[in-house]
């Protein structure tokens, strides 16, 4: 088996996902072509530099059809002896194109990859491609359909976190995102959204409130109420699921759960061969990959098995990972992971998370694994671990380590 | 003769009238659907013929279809029933899109002979189906006439093009509480709701009808143009998306994922609605034969169908002449009495309501006014009827006006002595032939019984409460009741339009024999640790209307403190006091039920019921680890099955019939499964026995095997198989 490891990664700042935010004039295919292009320069990737450019988005519809990723390929310097693969694992998707090309490695199948992905929240509407899931009766009723924002008020309810839990983990997400951009923290991966003209279109993460507190946050509305408990009235279909709850406790609201952002991400991965035919250097090994399947009407579970399973198939334990990225869909997923490993806040999410800066489903797994390596070189630590929770139910985990 | 025929006028106009010889209103049959397609191709044959109207030869429609011709279909195939309800199937889809195509070309939609359907009244099932088939439908204004598809109240669903030309005629949301819940119309309602096209004078039907065939209408079905669009949007429209998502939550919610032909129904929905409609017919096809080869759906027809009008026609009558009640005495004007005094009197029957006091006699008799009131605001009744109806009740202190009561039913306090007392005072008064009927829900018949002079004219019958809604009455026979005394009250039941079962005279007949083990499975779960939620939710994932901590506050913890006390004290060491620790807590903290706002639940202050009362929770702690599911619907049905099995062997039930239909409508015994003896034949006796074997093993004797059925499991037999379901059905 050939050692796969992360010799790039970079994202774009992530923009409000609504007609005001400032990526919302550019297309899927331009900010896809720009992270590519970046990535070609800063690496000098020149020729069939890579064998393939695998690129995840949930919504494949409209612009985002049509495989993106051979689109984005074209629209970018990339040379067209590059093909592209666009994939789909819902929220984990940006890091399923990771650990697909860290396994094609590992396999001999090509020496250098570029993975990641985009979502263009404001400008294909989560939800847009349709799913069977929720609409096809047969397959819904069967498998206890409710949208993410009931699962996640059900670990809420199945694990006891209160309202002023799932808010705190808010403030302290927001805090930290807030001292990560005023360190400078991100520096290195940032590439500013340009125009074709060479002007900057945005530099920064613009999503994040800053001064979000206890008391505004409890001044919002929990979102998933009245579709729990009036119209259609998911609660009752998650109480058959879950037949020992007599109500569920809807504490997620707009502040807590992640934001809807655009945003791209990529992620150059190769062999140490590819390095020494480059002149790069690798940062980091990526030492395992997992997924799994969990119930799919709980759904955001999925973090707690994969991880048990990516520790037991490197052989380590959870005190061998020294940070940990637990994308923030939700604040419930991540106080649950928290919960179920015993793991304290300080290891988790260091720099803030998907509460505070958005959550670009596509892109996100890609943007994680990232701010997880920047942050084990500013402190220099060995190992880290990024999961996901993702939809219909599963997981994805991806383990690091530098070198 | 046939059950179609057809004639064609002057004018070009050919009417094909449905009229089954023998019927009080027409059924479709196989041999009426032959005669309806060879008629359809006659008529578009025949160049003589302009149009055509299907109307009825009686003031209704059609009630539906026979429900043999599921039974035939399925026989046809040989040894593969799915396949010969398949065939059968698309072979009724053939003659109704035949009507709809009516002759137009293919691509053009071209040509053809319109159709109209005239409907004189109510249309149900099939007899709307072919309707819908029409290029238009007029109804006859006929107020009492019903028009809709109830197929879903059956367990099935409409399986002849209904499904799919009512959702494309009105739109998924539109049409879903016609097809999902079985919500009938009069003609005008249902014009509203899109269902009929045009509603005329009952004496201009026809001529209303012929004017348009005759007016060379536009007959192409929108679904057959191109560009058609489903109203309401089609699944993966922005807002069919939404209808979709929220209909399946719905329908898994309201049908608590146990009744198939809901979900068949919104799967046929989805899948018809993305596809051309004749590939949607075959779509519906394979869906409604799923339906009907799910032994749930053939349980239900069963029981909820079939079984349910044998019993309310008399099938346990006893050869004895006409018993119809002319003047029922109600004796004790409470809240059974005034009930049995409201249904006996919309029933035409007049009625003497006695009591101690003028003004709880008034009262009583009060009830029936407020009834009716609400009858009138609704627009169900009107102010002369009200008349008419209380001009039938007699309320009054003085038992000299039970004197010409053909018969009486006592409904006084659950008290032997009170009972006693008036049986006495009573059969002093009234005529040697007078029938005397005791309402109690607990007290043994036979012991009531000492107290007649007339012990063979004596008998039980049990109401449940609220009377007017509650479906079934239990007669009760004691030891020396006579026929005579039954046949009275198998006709007075069916006077009230009431299902009657019959039983004999054991602690707490059938019903309450079946329900309070339920409820003693729920509290003694409860007691052990098991999460109070669980017990609940089990139950009603089940398909129990109530779970048992809830159906005790309905009933009223005193009432149940009240009869563990009794069963104690005739039952002496036998009794198992294990549950009784529950109710007593609750009845010493006050927690009386629902009627004292406080119970198992929380109520709010208008009587709402909120959460689980915490102090369950408090009081038996609940254990870290919960059994499963299924183990905890186990045991809730599997004690009030076993009742009902012990109940045939000891004789109290002679029918199983009675048992499962007495189950679903007396407790609401989960529907779905067609009551506890077809449970049971869907589980399998081999199963079933073992199960109990199981259940024994870890909860106690409760659970031991009857005999009966550890016989069948060893000799692998059904309920159904070894009693049969006709007259020849007696089990004892």
């Amino acid at each position: 088996m050939t050692d796969a490891y992360i010799y790039d990664a970079i994202r774009t700042p992530r923009g409000k996902g609504r007609a005001d935010g400032s990526l919302h004039e550019v297309t899927s295919v331009k900010l896809s072509a720009g992270v590519l292009n970046a990535l070609k320069d800063r690496n000098n990737l020149e020729g069939h530099a890579v064998e393939d450019v695998i690129w995840g988005n949930v919504t494949q519809v409209k612009e985002n059809g049509g495989c993106l990723a051979r689109t984005a390929v074209l629209a970018s310097n990339l040379d067209q002896s590059i093909p592209g693969l666009a994939i789909n694992r819902f929220c984990a998707s940006g890091m399923e194109a990771v650990n697909l090309a860290a396994n094609q490695i590992a396999g001999g199948a090509g020496d250098a990859y570029i993975a990641g992905g985009v979502e263009m929240m404001g400008r294909v509407a989560m939800g847009s491609d349709g799913a069977a899931i929720a609409v096809d009766p047969s397959v819904a009723m069967d498998t206890y359909f409710v949208p993410q924002g009931i699962s996640a008020d059900i670990i809420a309810t199945e694990y006891g976190f209160s309202r002023d839990d799932a808010d705190a983990l808010a403030v302290e997400s927001q805090k930290r995102a807030k001292a990560a951009w005023d360190d400078n923290r991100f520096a290195r991966s940032i590439v500013p959204v340009m125009d074709q003209n060479g002007l900057e279109i945005l530099a920064h993460d613009e999503f994040m409130r800053p001064g979000t507190d206890m008391q505004s946050l409890g001044a919002l509305k929990a979102s998933f109420k009245d579709m729990g408990e009036v119209m259609p009235g998911f609660d009752k279909v998650a109480m058959m699921k879950y037949p020992h709850l007599e109500r569920i406790n809807h504490i997620h609201h707009a502040g807590n759960s992640s934001g809807i952002v655009d945003g791209a991400a990529g992620v150059l991965i190769g062999s140490k061969e590819f390095g020494e035919k480059f002149g790069l250097k690798p940062r980091a090994r990526i030492r395992q990959t997992a997924k799994i399947g969990t119930d799919p009407t709980i759904m955001l579970t999925g973090p707690v098995p994969v991880t048990h399973k990516i520790l037991a198939d490197a052989g380590m334990t959870i005190s061998d990972i020294d940070l940990f990225e637990v994308n923030e869909a939700f604040a419930s997923v991540v106080l649950r992971f928290m919960q179920a490993f015993d793991v304290d806040h300080s290891k988790v999410n260091v720099n803030g998370g998907s509460i505070a800066m958005g959550h670009p489903l596509g892109a996100t797994g890609a943007i994680i694994i990232g701010t997880l390596l920047d942050e084990l070189e500013r402190s220099d630590k060995e190992v880290g671990l990024a999961t996901l929770c993702i939809a219909s139910g599963m997981g994805a985990a991806t383990i690091i380590e530098r070198v | 003769m046939t059950d179609f025929t057809m004639k064609t006028d002057a004018d070009g106009v050919a009417v094909i009238t449905w009229d089954v010889v023998g019927k009080s209103m027409n059924v479709l049959s196989l041999e009426g659907w032959d005669d309806l397609d060879a008629l359809v191709d006659q008529a578009l044959a025949d160049d003589a013929v302009k149009g055509v109207i299907i109307t009825s030869g009686k003031d209704t429609f059609a009630g539906g279809m026979d429900l043999n011709i599921i039974a035939k279909m399925k026989a046809s195939a040989g040894d593969n029933p799915a396949k010969g309800l398949f065939d059968g199937l698309m072979k009724s889809h053939g003659i109704l899109r035949k009507i709809e195509r009516a002759g137009m070309e293919p691509k053009t939609n071209k040509g053809g002979k319109p159709i109209a359907a005239a409907l004189p009244g109510t249309a149900l099932g099939i007899g709307l189906e072919i309707p819908l088939a029409c290029h238009r439908i007029f109804a006859a204004d006929n107020p009492k006439a019903k028009i809709g598809l109830p197929e879903i109240m059956v367990g099935i669903f409409p399986g002849m093009g209904g499904t799919m030309r009512l959702t494309r005629k009105l739109g998924a949301m539109m049409a879903s509480p016609l097809l999902l819940e079985g919500k009938l119309n009069d003609p005008k309602k249902a014009k509203q709701a899109g269902v009929v096209d045009e509603v005329v004078a009952p004496e201009e039907l026809m001529a209303a009808a012929k004017a348009w065939v005759l007016s060379e209408p536009k007959m192409v079905k929108p679904w057959d143009e191109k560009g058609y669009k489903m109203p309401g949007g089609e699944p993966y429209h922005p807002a069919g998306f939404m209808t979709f998502v929220g209909a399946s939550a719905m329908v898994n919610s309201n049908t608590m994922g146990v009744y198939p032909a809901a979900k068949a129904l919104l799967s046929a929905v989805y899948e018809g609605a993305m596809v051309p409609f004749d590939v949607a017919l075959r779509i519906e096809a394979r869906w409604f034969t799923n339906v009907l080869m799910n032994p749930s759906s053939e349980a239900m027809i069963r029981s909820l169908f079939i079984n349910k009008e044998a019993l309310e026609k008399g099938a346990n009558r006893p050869d004895v002449a006409d018993e119809r009640v002319k003047r029922v005495g109600v004796l004790g004007a409470g809240m059974m009495g005034a009930g049995i005094s409201l249904v006996s009197a919309l029933a035409g029957i007049e009625v003497v309501l006695i009591d101690r006091e003028q003004a709880a006699a008034d009262k009583g008799k009060d009830y029936t006014s407020a009834y009716m009131d609400k009858g009138i605001a609704r627009k169900k009744a009107t102010p002369e009827k009200k008349d008419a109806v209380l001009s039938l009740i007699t309320a009054t202190t003085d038992l000299e006006a039970l004197k010409d009561c053909d018969l009486i039913v006592e409904a006084v306090f659950e008290d032997v002595g009170i009972k006693a007392e008036m049986t006495k005072k009573v059969e002093a008064i009234v005529g040697k032939d007078t029938i005397f009927a005791t309402n109690t829900s607990t007290l043994p018949i036979t012991e009531l019984a000492k107290a007649s002079v007339r012990p063979d004219q004596f008998i039980g019958i049990h109401f449940f409460s609220p009377v007017d809604k509650m479906a079934l009455v239990e007669i009760i026979r004691g030891e020396q009741t006579g026929d005579r005394a039954v046949a009275k009250s198998l006709d007075f039941v069916r006077q009230i339009r009431k299902t009657p079962i019959v039983v004999n005279d054991e602690r707490f007949f059938y019903a309450n024999r079946c329900i309070l083990p339920y409820i003693n499975e729920g509290l003694r779960m409860l007691k052990d640790g098991v999460e109070p939620a669980l017990i609940e939710n089990a139950a009603k994932l089940v398909g129990m209307p109530l779970g048992p901590l809830q159906l005790t506050d309905e009933t009223s913890i005193d009432l149940g403190v009240k009869i563990a006390k009794a069963t104690k004290a005739a039952m002496g060491a036998d009794y198992d006091d294990a549950a009784d620790e529950v109710i007593f807590h609750l009845a010493d903290e006050g927690r009386m039920g629902r009627k004292s706002n406080a119970g198992f639940y929380d109520y709010d202050e208008k009587g709402k019921r909120q959460n689980l009362w915490q102090g369950l929770r408090d009081k038996w702690s609940v254990a870290d680890e919960q059994p499963d599911l299924v183990d905890v619907q186990h045991r809730l049905l599997f004690a009030q099955v076993l009742e009902a099995v012990r109940a045939v062997e000891d004789g109290v039930l002679t029918d199983i019939r009675e048992g499962d239909v007495g189950a679903i409508l007396g407790w609401g015994f989960a529907p779905w499964s067609g009551g506890p003896f077809s449970w049971l034949d869907i589980l399998g006796a081999p199963y079933a026995a073992e199960r109990c074997d199981q259940l024994t093993a870890e909860f106690g004797d409760r659970f031991k095997c009857p005999d009966l059925l550890r016989e069948m499991a060893d000799a692998g037999q059904t309920f159904y198989g070894r009693f049969g379901t006709g007259s020849d059905s007696k089990a004892a």
